[in-house]
């Protein structure tokens, strides 16, 4: 054959950079979602607060990012802080853009879960004396992460599929690469599909994880 | 008598246009067991509720021991109670709810732990004897692992009256404790408070419709109506002769009943 449809030699020789970036797209992942479990729940408890000045804030920074673009408010990291004397390296702009975006739907999600927390478990913990960060954090929380594992979960893999878009700010994660790859060597097949099923196999692997936990998780 | 324990002085609490409780007067005396009777929407409920500090007063104070417990004083005038102000108040206090609000991550042993280790500062070590003792009281020496879902209602009520206990408060609250439960499972709570009631020095305030156990038990049975004490007494004055045609009808309903 002189012209295979996929070239699997070509895809063994770009395959050690392929996965070389596959540990960029994946570190972003990990550390962003870190970043936007414990924020997305400072928020949601912020805005939960009886006091305004908790509760509002929190309401507008939920509000303001979750109705623009994840592109936008990369490109203002990126290129237009700078200009008010804040200049990060694309791939800080990138993880905490990602992460702030995501905090904001990871605390919509928080909220459910706390809502969906009885009454009555709080009252029992005012009763018994305990103060709000021992009530939330040994009573409250723990019965309303339970139910949002799930939820939590599939922002994790949106968030990994969204990693590609930081490609924009010049952060070279697998997306980005694989583009490169091609634009050298004028073949797009091989880079493309691997990079493809690259985050086909991760995702599923995460899902995988997630169901295994949330039936760990459950109570008996 | 001596000084009292419990003083509600002109309390009043409201919903919007709604008023639950209203200008309420009550003292109760240490160690003094009261029934708080009443139909329902009377104000019976709220009251303890207001008395935990769960919800808020609109007029009046509680006081407890001689002090503001729902206020504080600043400066000579009493100012509503800051949350750590209000959390070292209930300190003295234990409630038992109607749906017991049990900790459904939690095994009943770690449901009694959890608040003397985290608010008291006891060791776990102490948290646990305290905790089996407690729960060898309430009859459940062999449920210490078992998680609240695993439990019957009345085993969790009995679990619900050891987590408040191990605070040991100087005062217990009971809200209609036996409500939820299936008519053949209320003897053994009931059975717990008794003992409680016999063996404890603890003050006990209970809302309740188990008339039968509130004449046998209550030192003083109050009939809440429309947010006031109509008619209180002894339990043999309230259930021989009550007094007020409220106090009449309320009962000769709640007696057809059985």
């Amino acid at each position: 054959m002189e012209t295979s449809f996929f070239d699997w030699h070509f895809a063994r020789q770009i395959l050690p950079e392929l996965l070389y970036a596959s540990l960029t797209t994946i570190g972003i992942t990990l550390l962003a979602f870190a970043l936007a479990l414990v924020l997305g729940l400072l928020l949601a408890v912020m805005r939960r607060a009886p006091m305004q000045w908790l509760s509002w804030p929190a309401t507008a920074v939920i509000e303001f990012i979750r109705s623009t673009p994840l592109l936008i408010q990369l490109y203002f990291l990126f290129y237009v802080m700078p200009e008010f004397g804040l200049t990060l390296s694309a791939l800080t702009a990138g993880t905490l853009g990602l992460a702030l975006h995501y905090a904001c739907y990871t605390a919509e999600v928080y909220r459910a879960g706390l809502d969906a927390v009885p009454r009555g478990q709080w009252e029992a913990a005012k009763a018994l004396s305990l103060n709000p960060l021992d009530a939330y954090r040994g009573i409250v929380l723990p019965q309303a992460i339970r139910p949002i594992i799930p939820a939590l979960g599939n922002y994790l893999i949106a968030m990994f599929k969204d990693t590609p878009v930081l490609s924009a700010i010049t952060v070279v994660e697998l997306m980005l690469q694989a583009k490169n790859i091609g634009s050298q060597t004028f073949r797009y097949i091989e880079p493309i599909t691997m990079a493809g099923l690259f985050f086909l196999v991760i995702s599923i692997i995460v899902a995988l994880f997630v169901r295994k936990l949330e039936a760990r998780l459950r109570l008996p | 008598m001596t000084s009292p324990l419990i003083r509600f002085s002109g309390v009043s609490k409201r919903y919007g246009a709604l008023t639950v409780l209203d200008q309420l007067d009550l003292d109760v005396a240490p160690n003094e067991k009261v029934a708080i009777i009443g139909p329902s929407g009377s104000g019976k409920s709220t009251l303890l509720r207001v008395l935990m500090m769960l919800e808020g007063i609109n007029d009046g104070v509680i006081e407890y021991d001689g002090k503001p417990l729902t206020h504080m004083p600043i400066n000579g005038a009493l100012v509503p109670g800051s949350e750590s102000y209000k959390r070292e108040g209930r300190r003295n206090i234990g409630m038992v709810f109607q749906n017991f609000n049990l900790f459904p991550h939690m095994t009943a042993l770690e449901n009694v732990v959890e608040a003397p280790i985290k608010a008291l500062g006891l060791s776990r070590v102490e948290a646990n004897e305290r905790a089996t003792e407690l729960l060898d009281m309430v009859g459940l020496s062999d449920k210490f692992q078992s998680y609240p879902s695993r439990l019957s209602g009345g085993q969790q009520q009995r679990v619900a009256i050891a987590r408040a206990l191990a605070m040991r408060p100087q005062v217990m609250l009971f809200d209609e404790v036996t409500s939820a439960l299936d008519p053949e499972l209320c003897g053994e709570v009931l059975n717990v408070i008794r003992r409680l009631g016999s063996e404890h020095n603890l003050t006990m305030l209970m809302v309740t419709h188990q008339m039968g156990f509130a004449r046998e038990f209550a030192d003083r049975v109050c009939f809440f109506s429309e947010g006031k004490i109509a008619e209180q007494g002894t339990p043999q004055e309230i259930f021989g002769a009550p007094q007020n045609e409220r106090t009449q009808a309320f009962l000769s309903a709640v007696m057809d009943a059985v």
